[in-house]
């Protein structure tokens, strides 16, 4: 039988607030344990929490940025349960009323092919602690500093049907949230994880299969395997005459094999209801405006803007958009230089290549955009070759200094001086007797071979295209 | 409306409530009642009344993105039965 897979997504990103969302600790990342955590977040009797202002408006950016609506009143609801890492015995979440809902976000395939996916809500709640399940003493030991913190869950319609959807959905909601400066989306650090609601159905059939739930992933190479992981299984089970148990399901990386988590005797049932302890929270008409307002160029209008302004083909455009930092880069260095497609081309290659190999983030390479200019305003007036570029990169990379120091230092000047490469011409063309014939006899390719010849005495250093007219002058071709 | 006595044990499940098997039919009564109570509400006519999340008629004020709590860990952890290394220990939750 053919199956057809059906993923909604449901993203957890942190809100890049200084403060929690309830409470005046502050949120910085790898504290001491428990120094973060004041009497709001430990869930003390007698306090009482206070809605921070900097995450409505960081909601209602995101809001506006996929389309959606802004709700002018939304509410905030208790979600009852049990878990040492709550403290109150509830999470403050929102459940009717949500401060964003129906908005849309196009993704584009690795075929070039795009499609719209819908979102169908956005809520804001807060983060829980974290259990450490290390051995103390047979004990669980509980670290709150997280707890309180603003967390924006965006939760997609049930659009993608594929694993490579879901990874670039996800990867796109990435690039939008740290686009919009609301979150860092450091995944390493869990500001930006995720839970993939996964189910298959015979193709044709209008129904949803029966669904599980895979908890807090927290990398795009993770969604797409734990997602490709949990088809196949569920194809094993309908085909070999099974059904599905709607459950929730845990990835494990390790074993590459999803499996269920502790089996409760009982559905869950959070008991929502409004809380009583926060009042309706309006987003202004004033307010929307001044965010609107605030609102940074998104990556779409971005990309399109590249291949239009820079005529960049669609698929550097995209890449070089992907994230802010890497598009900032890009436009410094294509306007210091002047040729927009050598430095797509550099940053996309070169540079990106450097920083993988490294690991390092753009925004932390020992090549800024402007020295990167430098030497790109080096090869367009053909100071130096391509080839010797490369070598100049590695050196400034290496913080050996700016493209012009290390040109100099080294003697990597191209030799533009007809007479030496002339000198350095009749050499080879005097040793390879055989080769001079082939090529006056139509072999064309042989051109290459002689130009190699030059390069490799010059070190490099010859303009290729000067010595290709050269050698086609001497020769009489 | 009324709740049956495994509703009452599933209830007092959820909220962690340990209550006494003799006090079952008591509970599930007075909880009836208020139940009654709240179908006798749903039956006044609201058609063009805007349901209220809260009983204050006003909204949420805002505070500042201004972290104002300094850390006081040593102090909560006073009234911990046992803490470790900074953390709070409590009963191990998965095996």
């Amino acid at each position: 039988m053919q199956w057809e897979t059906v993923i909604g997504l449901e993203i957890h990103t942190q809100l890049a607030t200084k403060s929690k969302i309830f409470s005046g600790a502050p949120t910085a990342y790898g504290a001491e344990p428990n120094t973060q955590a004041c009497a709001v977040d430990l869930g003390l009797p007698g306090v009482l929490p206070v809605l921070n202002k900097e995450v409505v408006r960081m909601a209602a950016k995101f809001g506006l940025a996929i389309g959606a609506r802004v709700a002018p009143i939304s509410i905030f609801a208790r979600k009852n349960y049990f878990y040492p890492d709550l403290p109150k015995g509830y999470q403050i979440s929102q459940y009717e009323l949500p401060i964003v809902e129906t908005g849309k976000l196009e993704i584009e395939l690795e075929d070039g092919t795009t499609k719209i996916i819908g979102v169908t809500r956005a809520h804001l709640e807060e983060d829980a602690g974290k259990s450490l399940h290390e051995d103390f003493h047979g004990m669980t030991g509980i670290d709150l500093n997280r707890a309180g913190t603003p967390l924006l869950e965006i939760v997609s319609e049930p659009d993608m049907r594929s694993a490579k959807e879901a990874v670039a959905y996800m990867k796109k909601m990435h690039s939008l949230v740290t686009y919009l400066g609301i979150s860092d989306g450091n995944m390493q650090e869990g500001s930006f994880r995720c839970d993939a609601n996964v189910s298959v159905r015979p193709v044709g059939q209008a129904e949803f299969g029966t669904r599980t739930e895979l908890k807090n992933i927290n990398s795009f190479r993770f969604v797409e395997k734990a997602i490709n992981f949990e088809v196949e299984r569920q194809i094993d089970v309908l085909e070999g005459g099974g059904k599905i148990t709607q459950e929730t399901r845990l990835y494990d990386a390790d074993k590459d094999e999803t499996r269920s988590m502790r089996s409760k005797e009982e559905a869950m049932d959070y008991r929502y209801f409004p809380d009583p302890d926060l009042l309706p929270v309006e987003v202004s008409e004033n307010l929307l405006n001044e965010v609107k307002a605030s609102l940074p160029e998104l990556p779409d209008a971005k990309r399109n803007r590249f291949v239009e302004e820079y005529k960049l083909s669609r698929e550097d455009a995209n890449q070089l958009t992907a994230d802010r930092e890497t598009a900032d880069y890009f436009e410094t260095t294509a306007k210091a230089c002047a040729d927009a497609k050598l430095a797509a081309n550099w940053v996309n290659v070169s540079l990106a290549g450097a920083l993988n190999k490294e690991g390092k983030d753009i925004s932390e390479s020992p090549v800024s955009a402007d020295m990167l200019a430098g030497m790109l305003k080096r090869i367009t007036d053909n100071t130096i070759s391509g080839k010797i570029a490369k070598e100049v990169f590695e050196a400034m990379w290496n913080g050996e200094g700016d493209a012009d120091a290390i040109i100099d230092k080294k003697g990597l000047k191209q030799i533009t001086d007809t007479g030496a490469i002339e000198a350095v011409l009749d050499e080879i063309i005097a040793a390879n007797p055989a080769q001079v014939e082939q090529l006056k006899g139509g072999k064309d390719k042989l051109m290459g071979f002689f130009v190699g010849q030059v390069m490799k005495q010059t070190g490099g250093k010859a303009n290729p295209g000067q010595v290709n007219q050269l050698l086609k002058k001497k020769l009489g071709l | 409306m009324s709740l049956d006595n495994t509703e009452v044990k599933r209830i007092a499940h959820l909220a962690r409530l340990a209550i006494d098997e003799e006090d079952i039919p008591n509970y599930a009564h007075n909880l009836t009642n208020i139940l009654d109570m709240v179908e006798q509400m749903g039956t006044v006519n609201t058609d063009n009344v805007t349901p209220m999340a809260h009983p204050l008629d006003t909204l949420q004020r805002l505070r500042d993105d201004e972290p104002s709590e300094s850390n006081k860990r040593d102090h909560f952890q006073k009234i911990s039965p046992a803490v470790e290394n900074g953390l709070f220990l409590v009963p191990k939750v998965i095996e």
